[in-house]
């Protein structure tokens, strides 16, 4: 039994174990990156490091649902909205950055306001072209929506596969809205073309490992905070809420306010990902709020494995690697062979990947253990 | 007391102002107002699809009391608590806790924190807590989420914790997942959940299905140990059980009263004989 606090959430093993093998991978691509010269066999491509950071940014979104969806039960399909939110708040600071390097070298007005003949920046576009502004949005918008999305839903009771049908309704209503010219997000292109992030140029190698290991950086502190939470009193109230929410009632918890914490939190983290993720793809665009993204999503961490945390990691790195593989081969078989995973890992591997390494375990342990008895007899005789 | 306490007393608004009071809602929250009766519940009715589960239900809970209610299955029993925990809301009559606490007002959880705690029919734990935490969780202790990220049990709590463990005769099971209990550990852990609440009022919902002869005596001398400091509502099938327990004993038949009394008088009372223990 864990009673975490941050500090024991820190170096607890599990933690231990997963920052090791985080940064020990990043740091390992960043060195062949930076010290073999391109044509050496040693050499990790500009382009894998992105791919990385990629892949570090679906993590920390599987890690976001598995805390609302392994621990408290809450199946969303709309997470995907909360990640492009906060990828659409990075993008508007990258955006105002670009400044006067647009096509048309408008000083304020980003391209597409320019091309729609606008005459000056809306409202919600002030502040944005300051960093710490935009981080605060990259928090607080998808925080706030979700505190209010879920403060509605989860007061009235909503729950089951209602929730995840209206959850997935806000992520689609969210994604009509941004496609929109009028709403100001630049409309089905999105906003692209980002010259810097903080001065550093966006084309620049450096400034693509330094990506790579914020995103490292976030996954790291994301999880030792899923720990904490996961391992605390809370958490185990949450896991409660799963298992028997009236239980819970009747105990005397208020269910909805827990449920609206996680959600919440997990909303945020969703953000930071999207945050993360926008600079090193150069782009966002309403196809991020596609109800199938969320959708992809829950599949990542069906696939790891639920309520383990490291289970969603891998879970993401795993499909994505495989999407990344399979869609050079034959793009247009990527949703069927995406269908056809979930469909296996629910009725053979219900606890995904590292639910079955779990199970089968001890048998390992028990026969590597036997291996290195032998070895040891041997050697004695 | 000093003059100036008195005279404040003499000030308090609730006391003074019957309107102040905001008509039924608590005067203090959470606070039961128990004098010699700690639940009323008065003609109350619960229908479902037109059927009548309670009907024009009247009933006290003396405060300190151990009260056993019995009735044939489908009298309404469970339904009764369903009402006083807030799980279904009545379409008519009035459920008092205490003096002032209205009951079909109040959400599960804001009974649940003044002091009603209700052990289900069908044990319902936490299955993949084990039983120690099971009872961390339904400890009397701030339930805000907050304070629960950084709430640490402190060594009384452990100590309070375990001492729950062991009147329920689960020491020895502490950190087994309560969901591979056994039925009768099931009830067991419930119980010590409900325990752990510190509740004024417990409502216990056929104690002792799937226990062994043994299990039941100690099921039976936990329930009148508890009697006295908290007011307990049993229900029950079995009427030995109840007679070992002897206490005051409701029957419940198609949603109302049909006799209370002692044990002696309930069962040599003709209408009881006709509808239950006749058959
Ligand atoms: N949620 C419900 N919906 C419809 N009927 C119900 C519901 N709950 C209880 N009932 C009916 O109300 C009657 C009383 O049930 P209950 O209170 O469980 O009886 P018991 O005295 O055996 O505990 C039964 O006939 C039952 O079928
Ligand atoms: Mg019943």
């Amino acid at each position: 039994m864990r009673h975490s606090t941050f500090k024991t959430a820190l170096t607890d093993r599990t933690a231990r174990h997963f920052i090791g093998v985080l940064f020990a991978a990043t740091l390992l691509a960043v060195l062949c990156n930076q010290l073999f010269p391109a044509d050496s066999a040693l050499h990790v491509s500009s382009y894998t490091i992105t791919l990385m950071g990629k892949y570090l940014c679906y993590a920390l979104l599987a890690l976001a649902l598995d805390l609302v969806w392994g621990y408290c039960g809450i199946l969303s399909l709309g997470h995907g909205a909360f990640f492009a939110l906060g990828g659409y708040a990075m993008g508007m600071y990258l955006m105002r950055q670009i400044g006067d390097r647009g096509v048309y070298g408008n000083p304020t007005l980003p391209d597409f306001m320019v091309f729609l003949n606008w005459k000056e920046l809306p409202w919600y576009w002030h502040g944005v072209d300051h960093f710490w502004f935009a981080a605060l949005l990259i928090l607080l918008v998808p925080g706030l929506l979700a505190f209010v999305f879920g403060w509605l839903a989860f007061r009235s009771r909503v729950t089951g596969v209602y929730l995840s049908i209206i959850t997935q309704a806000l992520t689609y209503a969210l994604m009509l809205a941004f496609f929109r010219n009028e709403l100001g997000f630049g409309g089905n292109n999105g906003l692209t073309d980002f010259k810097d992030l903080l001065g550093f140029s966006l084309q620049a190698d450096s400034t693509r490992v330094g990506l790579l290991i914020a995103s490292a950086v976030a996954l790291a502190v994301a999880f030792v905070l899923c720990r904490w939470i996961t391992g605390s009193k809370l958490g185990r109230v949450v896991l409660a809420v799963r298992d028997a929410e009236s239980r819970a009632r009747f105990v005397g918890y208020r269910t909805e306010h827990y449920k609206l914490w996680v959600f919440t939190v997990s909303a945020i983290l969703a953000g930071i990902a999207g945050a993360l993720y926008v600079p090193q793809v150069g782009i966002i665009n309403p196809g991020e709020f596609s109800p199938l993204n969320s959708i992809e999503l829950v599949v990542w961490v069906a696939v790891g494995g639920r309520a383990t945390l490291y289970g969603a990691v891998i879970g993401a790195i795993v499909v994505n690697y495989g999407k990344t593989v399979f869609t050079g081969l034959m793009p247009e078989a990527w949703l069927f062979a995406l269908g056809g995973l979930f469909v296996l890992v629910t009725v053979f591997m219900p606890q995904g990947l590292t639910g079955v390494v779990q199970q089968n375990w001890p048998k390992l342990k028990a026969r590597l253990s036997r291996n290195t008895d032998q070895e040891t007899s041997n050697d004695c005789a | 007391m000093t003059a100036l306490d008195s005279l404040r007393e003499t000030f308090r608004r609730d006391q003074v102002f019957d309107f102040m009071r905001q008509g039924t809602r608590p005067v203090l929250p959470g606070q039961v107002d128990a004098g010699k009766n700690i639940l009323y519940l008065e003609d109350i009715t619960v229908s479902f699809d037109g059927f009548k589960a309670l009907n024009d239900l009247t009933l006290y809970i003396k405060t300190g009391e151990l009260r056993c209610i019995i009735g044939p299955n489908g009298a309404g029993k469970s339904t009764m608590m369903d009402v006083i925990t807030g799980k279904t809301r009545p379409d008519s009559g009035t459920c008092f806790f205490g003096q002032t606490l209205d009951l079909t007002r109040m959400s599960e959880t804001d009974i649940a924190t003044a002091g009603i705690g209700r052990k289900f029919q069908k044990p319902t734990v936490f299955p993949e807590h084990t039983a120690f935490e099971n009872l961390e969780l339904a400890m009397n202790a701030p339930k805000g989420a907050w304070h629960s990220l950084f709430s640490q049990l402190s060594g009384e709590q452990r100590d309070w914790i375990e001492q729950t463990l062991a009147t329920v005769g689960l020491l020895d099971d502490r950190d087994k997942v309560a969901g591979l209990l056994s039925h009768g550990q099931k009830q067991w852990l419930e119980i010590g959940m409900v325990l752990m609440q510190k509740p004024q009022l417990l409502l216990v919902d056929e104690p002792i299905a799937g226990m062994t002869r043994q299990e039941v005596e100690r099921t039976g001398e936990l329930l009148k140990s508890l009697a006295g400091e908290h007011s307990v509502v049993v229900v029950e099938h079995d009427m030995e059980f109840i007679r070992s327990i002897a206490s005051t004993v409701t029957v419940l038949h198609q949603g109302s009263v049909l006799a209370e009394g002692t044990m002696q008088q309930v069962q040599n009372d003709p209408k009881v004989i006709e509808v239950y223990l006749g058959e």
